[in-house]
């Protein structure tokens, strides 16, 4: 579950988190077969991509290309940091803020 | 600017460099200094590739700005293309990164040192070419010096310097300030064909190329055994397709007319991959495929 609290995720009201914790998974599944379908290998959502230095910085800005284009988000700022990529949770965690704060849920 | 803060010996407002060649590396250099707040003239006869430039650089800056290697709180700085030498005059020091051809380089190291005050350095980032031999071209040879940027130039920390025998110490020391303002490490070596790590690599990945070409393993497993067994950061050929494949085959043929060292003479392998366009990741495809990234 989020425990974050930051400010719009607090605003939601009961009957939307349901559909927000739904859009969510959907950007949790999209990432995950994106990793999959480009490193040819399955990941669980808490692996550090980046950790066995398997992966390339050009890889890294592959993923936050592919962020940006299919959920309409800009990473942008101190956003664009590795450690924001390192695992599929935190890129989702990222999504959803961004999303938030650009004023919608995203779907 | 009388709120900034004061810096050390080496401040980035101090420097205005020119790149001549909007190819792979001049870009990457030009990314380097730009994200360490550096005001660049970016110079390419051909005005569609000045046009591919920009976007590319943001790219690359932001690739930087993701791998945290950009100091932080620094603006980005100002960037300027053209497709002559006309403006070069006031630059602070000019970094050539055209093709890797003899001629070529010295043509353009003639013309634009005649265009800029005696004492400029004119550094040439050859990956082979010995320095002394493109001094001789310039009207100042002890203005010319080598420096070997990797690929990519933003991310990797370290860049060999080559003192050709007439290269300054005054040239010398206005090239490791500029390194300083852009946060390289710098490794100065003698002139030779290929310095060191041309001399080194380039004749390696051949190597590696020529294994696949008969046959005894897949590039994928070339670079499995050269990461997983000895420790190379990205495999042999990886590398290549980094490089691109048409400079790496300049610049073994640079090598081997220098030094004799049939290792050097490009295998069929690599001519056969630059006949068909495979150039590495800037085309798309090399050793391996990249077209999703494209």
């Amino acid at each position: 579950m989020d425990t974050h609290t930051q400010g719009q995720t607090t605003t939601r009201t009961a009957s939307t988190v349901h559909t927000a914790d739904q859009a969510e998974k959907d950007v949790q599944k999209d990432i995950l077969r994106f990793l999959q379908t480009r490193t040819k290998r399955t990941w669980q959502p808490e692996t550090d991509i980046f950790a066995s230095g398997g992966q390339s910085s050009l890889f890294a800005m592959e993923l936050v290309v592919h962020l940006e284009k299919s959920f309409g988000v800009a990473i942008r700022g101190k956003d664009l940091r590795l450690d924001n990529f390192r695992t599929v949770v935190s890129m989702t965690e990222l999504v959803h803020r961004l999303q938030a704060a650009a004023g919608g849920t995203g779907d | 600017m009388p709120a900034e803060p004061p810096q050390e010996s080496h401040p980035s407002h101090a420097h205005r460099i020119a790149v001549l060649g909007a190819g792979v590396m001049g870009v990457g250099i030009t990314a380097l200094a730009l994200g360490h707040g550096l005001p660049v003239l970016l110079i390419d006869t051909d005005q569609d590739k000045l046009d591919r430039a920009g976007d590319a650089i943001d790219h690359e800056l932001r690739i930087a700005q993701l791998m945290g290697t950009l100091p932080p709180d620094v603006r980005t700085g100002p960037l300027e293309t053209a497709t002559t030498t006309g403006g070069i005059g006031g630059v602070t020091a000019v970094i050539e990164a055209i093709t890797e051809d003899t001629g070529l380089k010295a043509k353009a190291l003639a013309e634009v040192s005649a265009r800029v005050l005696p004492g400029t350095p004119l550094i040439s980032n050859t990956s082979s070419i010995p320095i002394d031999e493109l001094a001789g071209c310039a009207e100042r040879p002890e203005d010319v010096i080598g420096t070997h940027f990797m690929n990519p130039p933003y991310l990797i920390p370290t860049v060999e310097v080559i003192q050709g025998a007439r290269t300054a110490a005054a040239t010398m020391a206005a090239a490791g300030e500029l390194l300083t303002a852009l946060d390289r490490r710098q490794v100065v070596v003698r002139d030779a064909p290929g310095f060191v790590t041309s001399r080194v690599l380039h004749p390696m990945i051949n190597d590696a190329a020529r294994v696949v070409q008969e046959g005894t393993a897949t590039a994928e497993a070339v670079d499995a055994l050269m990461e997983g067994c000895l420790g190379h950061p990205t495999g042999p050929l990886r590398t290549a397709d980094l490089i691109g494949i048409d400079n790496l085959v300049d610049s073994l043929r640079v090598l081997h007319q220098h030094t004799g060292d049939d290792g050097c003479r490009p295998c069929d392998l690599l001519l056969d991959k630059v006949r068909r366009g495979e150039l590495g990741r800037k085309s798309g495809r090399g050793f391996y495929d990249y077209q999703e990234e494209n």
